[in-house]
């Protein structure tokens, strides 16, 4: 038996395939690195909703420490941080480890980006121009 | 408008397989006989009777740990119940804490059942030393030892029991942590059999744990029942 595949089916598909780019949610494209980039670097750790783990790790969901330390997240996620910190008024003290491979500071831009603007999260947006900015003044920028 | 209707087509599709899927997993009826198979190496006896030869199966041998509370455990800790068991260390940057939250979702569950025990072996007891332990367990939200142990033990007794849970576990300088493990999870009932193996990393691998317990504790019941 050989699979039949429909033309007309096909050829809808082609349609929304062309149509289909510009609804948001619909198809994947290059506007999702961010959330491909958490997927992969941050989420085992963070959680996949950004709900962080009881007083282990600190949600990223509406984390007052976005707002309060915005000058210093590129660099929180390009060199990973150690000893306690608060958030929500909760004490936290676990290791977060540098990105285990290296981000460019576009990659970066767009990880925090996703993460200003999900799970309710309505964080200012960072340029690749401020990112660079901040990484460099942690000695870390790489100019990409 | 094509693509807002496409994704609405779409969506339909998705349901429509979506409650397929949902209608065959509901005809599927419930087996009363299902039992869980068994890990590790058997070995065959036969009887000097001349009767059927008896199955030995693979067991967890004797150990004695101690958990966060500085109390002594050992395979005893466990008579009469069953646990689940996994390997971790509390500085553990990369798969832990996806692993310990998605064993939290299995404790939630079973939380009021003291049939089921949750055993966590640390990997790295150079650093967690008991107050370490003790604060990870208070952090994770767990204030209860006896319901679930976070465990030391020396370096090799560890690694020695890893394997027996079929969760590898080595020293790794290469890898964030210092350490490389598998997230495995391991099920094991009255007897120190491993009656299932899941990987902790894997929502879908624990969905099939939490699952699999109360065929277990069936099995369990029956046994006592039996033995009575």
């Amino acid at each position: 038996m050989k699979p039949r595949i429909q033309p007309i089916l096909v050829l809808r598909a082609l349609a929304v395939l062309a149509g289909g780019a510009s609804v948001v949610g619909c198809f994947s494209n290059r506007q999702n690195e961010g959330a491909k980039l958490y997927a992969s670097h941050c989420s085992n750790c963070h959680g996949a909703a950004g709900e962080g783990l009881q007083r282990l790790i600190p949600p990223l969901a509406g984390a007052d420490y976005l707002v309060k330390n915005r000058s210093g997240l590129a660099c929180l996620v390009r060199k990973g941080m150690q000893g306690p910190l608060i958030v929500n008024g909760v004490d936290y003290n676990q290791v977060m480890p540098a990105a285990d491979t290296h981000l460019t500071d576009s990659q970066i831009t767009n990880i925090l980006n996703f993460v200003q603007t999900s799970w309710g999260n309505k964080g200012e947006i960072f340029t690749i121009r401020e990112v660079s900015e901040q990484l460099r003044g942690c000695g870390a920028s790489d100019g990409q | 408008m094509i693509s807002f209707s496409f994704c609405r087509s779409f969506q339909v599709a998705l349901l429509t397989v979506g409650s397929a899927l949902a209608f065959s997993s509901c005809s599927d009826k419930p087996d009363a006989a299902q039992t869980l198979p068994y890990y590790g190496e058997r070995d065959v006896r036969p009887r000097a009777d001349g009767g059927p030869a008896d199955t030995i199966f693979a067991a967890i041998p004797t150990f004695t740990l101690t958990n966060q509370e500085g109390q002594t455990i050992t395979n005893q800790t466990f008579a009469g119940k069953v646990y689940i068991a996994d390997f971790f260390f509390a500085s553990c940057p990369s798969i832990c804490p996806k692993m310990q939250s998605e064993m939290l979702r299995v404790y939630e569950q079973y939380k009021d059942n003291p049939q089921v025990v949750f055993l966590s072996h640390t990997i790295d007891p150079a650093h967690d030393s008991i107050p370490v332990l003790r604060d990870y367990a208070e952090r994770l939200g767990i204030k209860d030892a006896s319901r679930w142990h976070f465990a030391t033990a020396p370096h090799d007794t560890i690694f020695r029991l890893a394997p027996r849970y079929f969760a590898a576990a080595q020293k790794d300088s290469t890898v964030a942590g210092g350490y490389a493990h598998s997230g495995a999870f391991a099920l094991v009932d009255s007897d120190r059999h491993i009656r299932g193996v899941y990987d902790g990393m894997v929502k879908e691998k624990v969905d099939q744990l939490i699952k699999d317990l109360p065929v277990l504790l069936r099995e369990e019941a029956a046994k006592q029942k039996k033995a009575q």
